[in-house]
């Protein structure tokens, strides 16, 4: 679980996770945004099904792997949130047509 | 400065833009290189200077002096006039093999091809030299349950508080030994972040091993910062140390965080677990393109092998900074100057002389940096059951494979991490073994007995990153098809 | 890399000394341990480090040169029941191949093939139609017209079966030697002395050159230099995705082998070739020709676009000028045998070749035939053309 610190400015950017709606801030990655919103773990792992979640923030771990905007498999930490995004977290292999 | 390129047919290309890219980029372009700065990466900064342009942190106190020292090294980059292609991602850097005579004067052809997707479109740009500044990662730290959501590296929760100004909230651990444990925790004080227990892994007999090296250490002008944090952190934070087994639990997400101390189990409540053991080189750029390696015994990793400039053992290709071995964040500037001097010397536009009397104020700075690195590489090695863990411990999170598997396998007849891969397919998943293949070599060479250095390290092969199947197929294939990928 | 022995065998004298730890050379020491012939394995590597452990795993007998024909069908019916043999079914499963025609015109010399086998007395292939294209592969693109099949073909896990190889022929008696590079040969007295590089020395009666992509400098030592070419087919492979694909499928205008696994990944090979560098046991990617390679994917798989590709790697194989292997006794020496140059298709022959090869050795002739195969062929071309 994570909070903003006080002193954080800026404009609410809108997004959303799994089709709800949810606020990320300039700056934050698709992660940090997900970590924000209080969504711990974005996917589950095709091997066994186990839960995941950032472990890495740096694009190493392959552990924040999630849907944007209908494309999967993406690294939720090197993306940046954009307004009107669709993130949604994946469970178990990717369907191929996306 | 970002992404509007006019010109193509770079001398130099600087993968990575810490302070060794920053650097190395700022003084090769300023002495009239062309050159080209690549960073996955939106803003420059690399892991350590993450976000110094654009922190939503605006107290200056919590991310404290060092890191606002990173500001610094971008107006030289500005001015030097270096291109800075933000968003790219590396996934290859190749010398192909020419038949015939080679051409390797200062009007040779540019010869290293690099293989880059920048906005979903991926390109092959060929340049003359190049150099790595990669960084480091984390080293993996193995123990039961950290695939939990909940469990972060250190370095990832500093990521974290760089870039989005956010701090864990709910019951808190931070677990493990190394600089950057302490460094966090006193940010999250200045922030007034909550912290309910620092775990330290730092085993007792590492103080006795570092002691002698301790003068060298008082007498650094950097690192002496680092032991006042640690004891201000001491002071007001609750730090259980001498822990030795370490264990996250949950069901589907973290829960809890038992751990051992002097025999004794104990268990705490906790919603987030920030684990760190210090960082290796992230190495699988260098190891890919061939350059050689060996084991470092001291900081137990493996480091590609360099000379006194960063050359690698692949003509035409450097590496600089933690990439080559850890040495620090000022470490990492000065061997990126090093490496730019030697690069402008090999494309023929200083001399010998002319390269060695530039690089004597860097190498001085070299030296003071890395004074009192002994002390920290013999205190902070991490101890033996967090790199040889037990049977249980999934060591490859991608393909979800343990340590006794790992074990099974060598019995089996299993001699290295390579044919790890084909037994188990551990290293085999999207990480490629970032976060394995130290654990790896570690438990195979256990199990053999015999020394790390031995058992070698995975062969890796480009792409270093995944890329799409449609990024392969519109792979442009001639110099104009490049150019015009790289131009929008 | 030090050199390390396996194998529960006495370290007496052997029979036969095998060159090369590849499946060619494991599965020759398993048929001849099987007939209590006394075999050493001499692997400069490990076991299976080489073109057996990082191939495509294809058992195919599709579109095989005719020549090969009696042999692949021999083998195919050995992978039916290759449990029996290395008790491990080595990952094989037969969802049959594919060979996809794109146009009205490949289609026709695909019907032209199954005549040919057909007068040759075979049947193993048949050609079928748009609509049973889609049954047998619902993915592939509108435009393909129509395929060539071979139902009982399929695929293994190359590692494994390799390695299968080698622990069934070591539980029979052989023994292992790995690390260290046979670097001398030579005759005298009726025995072969054969000298490593960590300097040991053996003897046999028999010597197997199954050194693969270097088996052209063992030849090169007894007097028979060879064209061999030293080639890198290159491979990709994918993130797992759900099952979408049962058989192995190529494509008739331009080269593809393309396949999911059982776990999900998708495999793109198809032949096209990055380099060699032999001697220091690298190959080097080429992206421009990887890219050619995605581009037939991208056409005839449109869903597989988006797919992410996480590795890509190369083999090191022997190719010989007429894509054919050599197979056979050396044509200047007695007690020596060849099996290389495989041509990028010698996995699936695996299983076969090692038992032709123990025949030879053990009775002096084989009922399958291989003169088509033999080293002579070569005399008086212009000695060797590898890297
Ligand atoms: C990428 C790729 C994909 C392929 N896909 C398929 C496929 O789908 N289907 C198919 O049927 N075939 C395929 N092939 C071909 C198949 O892999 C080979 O034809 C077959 O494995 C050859 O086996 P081998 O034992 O002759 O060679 P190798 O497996 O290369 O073994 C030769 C061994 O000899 C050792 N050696 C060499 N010199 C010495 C020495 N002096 N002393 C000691 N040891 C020595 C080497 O280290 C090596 O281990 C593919 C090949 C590649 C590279
Ligand atoms: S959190 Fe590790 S790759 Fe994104």
């Amino acid at each position: 679980m994570f909070r903003r610190l006080p002193e954080v400015a800026g404009d609410a950017i809108p997004f959303t996770i799994d089709g709800r709606p949810a606020s990320a801030r300039a700056g934050d990655s698709v992660a940090a945004a997900l970590l924000a919103n209080g969504v711990t773990t974005c996917r589950n792992t095709p091997v066994s099904g186990a839960p995941r979640g950032p472990y890495c923030m740096m694009g190493v771990c392959f552990d924040c792997l999630v849907t944007i905007d209908g494309t999967g498999n993406r690294q939720g930490c090197q993306v940046r949130v954009a307004p009107g995004m669709a993130v949604e977290t994946q469970d178990g292999k990717r369907e191929v047509e996306r | 400065m970002s992404g509007q390129a006019t010109r193509f047919d770079f001398d130099i290309a600087v993968i990575g833009a810490g302070p060794a890219g920053l650097a190395a980029a700022a003084l090769a372009a300023g002495r009239g290189a062309s050159v080209v700065l690549l960073d996955e990466q939106a803003e420059p900064g690399g892991q350590i200077y993450r976000a110094v342009t654009e922190t939503p942190v605006r107290d200056r106190k919590v991310l404290g002096p060092d890191y606002w020292h990173g500001a610094e090294l971008l107006g030289p980059l500005r001015d030097s006039g270096a291109v800075h292609w933000p968003g790219s991602v590396v996934w290859s850097v190749a010398r192909p093999r020419e038949d015939g005579p080679r051409k390797d004067g200062a009007d040779g052809p540019r010869r290293i091809q690099i293989g880059l997707s920048r906005n979903g479109v991926a390109a092959l740009l060929t340049v003359r030299h190049v150099i790595m500044a990669t960084g480091a990662l984390e080293r993996p730290f193995p123990i039961p349950g950290w695939t939990l959501p909940g469990v972060l590296g250190a370095g990832a929760a500093q990521v974290l508080l760089k870039t989005s100004g956010l701090v864990p909230s709910g019951a808190t651990v931070m677990a493990g030994s190394g600089p950057l444990l302490w460094l966090l925790a006193w940010q999250y004080l200045q922030a007034g972040a909550r912290i309910d227990a620092i775990l330290d892994t730092t085993p007792r007999e590492n103080w006795r091993a570092a002691l002698p090296l301790l003068p060298g250490f008082l007498r650094s002008p950097y690192l002496g910062k680092g032991m006042k944090l640690m004891l201000e952190v001491r002071r007001k934070l609750t730090v259980i140390g001498n822990v030795t087994g370490l264990r996250a639990q949950g069901d589907g997400v973290l829960k809890s965080v038992t751990y051992s101390r002097n025999g004794v189990e104990q268990r705490l409540p906790a919603d987030t677990l920030l684990l760190h053991q210090g960082v290796v080189p992230n190495l699988n750029l260098a190891n890919a393109t061939g350059c050689a390696q060996r084991w470092d015994e001291v900081q137990r990793c493996w480091r590609p092998t360099t000379d006194d400039w960063g050359a690698t053992s692949v003509e035409g290709v450097a590496l600089a900074g933690d990439g080559a071995g850890i040495g620090g964040a000022r470490a990492a500037e000065e061997a990126g100057r090093l490496a730019a001097l030697d690069a402008l010397h090999r494309l023929g536009r200083i001399d010998r002389t002319q390269r060695d009397e530039a690089a004597a104020p860097f190498r001085a700075a070299l030296d003071r940096a890395l004074t009192g690195r002994a002390f920290l590489d013999t205190l902070y090695r991490p101890a033996e059951p967090f790199r040889v863990p037990a049977d249980d411990t999934i060591v490859c999170r991608c393909e979800e494979i343990t340590a006794g598997a790992v074990r099974e396998a060598v019995r089996l007849g299993c001699s290295g991490p390579n044919q790890a891969k084909s037994f188990l397919r551990c290293g085999m998943g999207p990480c490629q073994g970032r976060l394995c293949g130290p654990t790896v070599t570690e438990v195979i060479a256990a199990e053999r007995g015999v020394s790390p250095a031995e058992v070698g390290y995975y062969r890796l092969r480009p792409p270093v990153k995944p890329i799409t199947l449609a990024e392969l197929a519109a792979l442009p294939k001639t110099e104009a098809d490049i150019d015009a990928v790289l131009k929008h | 890399m030090t050199a390390t022995a396996t194998g529960t065998g006495t370290p007496s004298r052997p029979d036969v000394i095998v060159i090369g730890g590849g499946l060619h050379g494991c599965s020759a020491a398993l048929h001849l341990s099987m007939r209590g012939v006394r075999v050493l394995v001499l692997e400069k590597d490990h076991v299976a480090r080489h073109a057996s452990g990082v191939n495509a795993g294809g058992v195919r007998q599709l579109g095989r040169h005719v020549a090969e024909l009696p042999l692949t069908v021999a083998a195919m019916a050995l992978w039916h029941r290759i449990g029996e043999l290395v008790d491990d079914d080595c990952g094989f499963e037969s969802h049959g191949q594919v060979k996809v025609a794109e146009t009205e015109a490949e289609l026709a010399t695909l019907h032209a093939r199954v005549a040919e086998l057909r007068a040759l007395g075979f049947s193993h292939e048949e050609v079928v139609g748009r609509d049973e294209l889609r049954s047998l592969v619902p993915a592939i693109a509108d435009h393909c017209v129509g395929a060539l099949v071979s139902r009982g073909d399929g695929a293994a896990i190359p590692f494994r079966t390799t390695f299968a190889f080698r622990c069934k022929a070591i539980a029979l008696g052989a023994r292992f030697q790995e690390g260290g590079a046979v670097t001398r040969l030579a005759r005298r007295g009726g025995l072969w002395s054969v000298e490593t590089a960590d300097g040991a020395r053996h003897e046999a009666p028999v010597v197997v050159n199954c050194a693969g992509a270097w088996a052209d400098r063992i030849a090169a030592q007894v007097g028979e230099p060879v064209p061999l070419e030293v080639i890198a087919p290159m491979l990709m492979i994918t993130a797992r995705v759900p099952p979408f694909i049962k058989p192995v499928v190529g494509a008739t205008g331009r080269t593809l082998s393309f396949k999911q696994f059982p776990n999900g990944t998708v495999l793109i090979g198809g032949g096209l070739l990055g380099r060699a560098v032999r001697d220091e046991n690298r190959t080097e990617l080429d992206f421009a020709q990887v890219s050619v390679n995605a581009r037939t994917v991208w056409d005839l798989f449109p869903a597989m676009r988006g797919a992410t590709i996480v590795r890509a790697w190369a083999g090191i194989e022997a190719r010989m000028p007429d894509q054919i292997p050599v197979i056979g006794p050396s044509g200047t020496e007695p007690g020596l045998y060849h099996a290389f140059g495989f041509s990028a298709h010698g996995f699936q022959l695996g299983p076969i070749v090692g038992r032709i090869t123990a025949d030879l050795i053990t009775g002096g002739a084989t009922d399958l035939p291989i003169a088509a195969f033999r080293i002579g062929r070569f005399a008086g071309a212009a000695g060797t053309i590898a890297a």
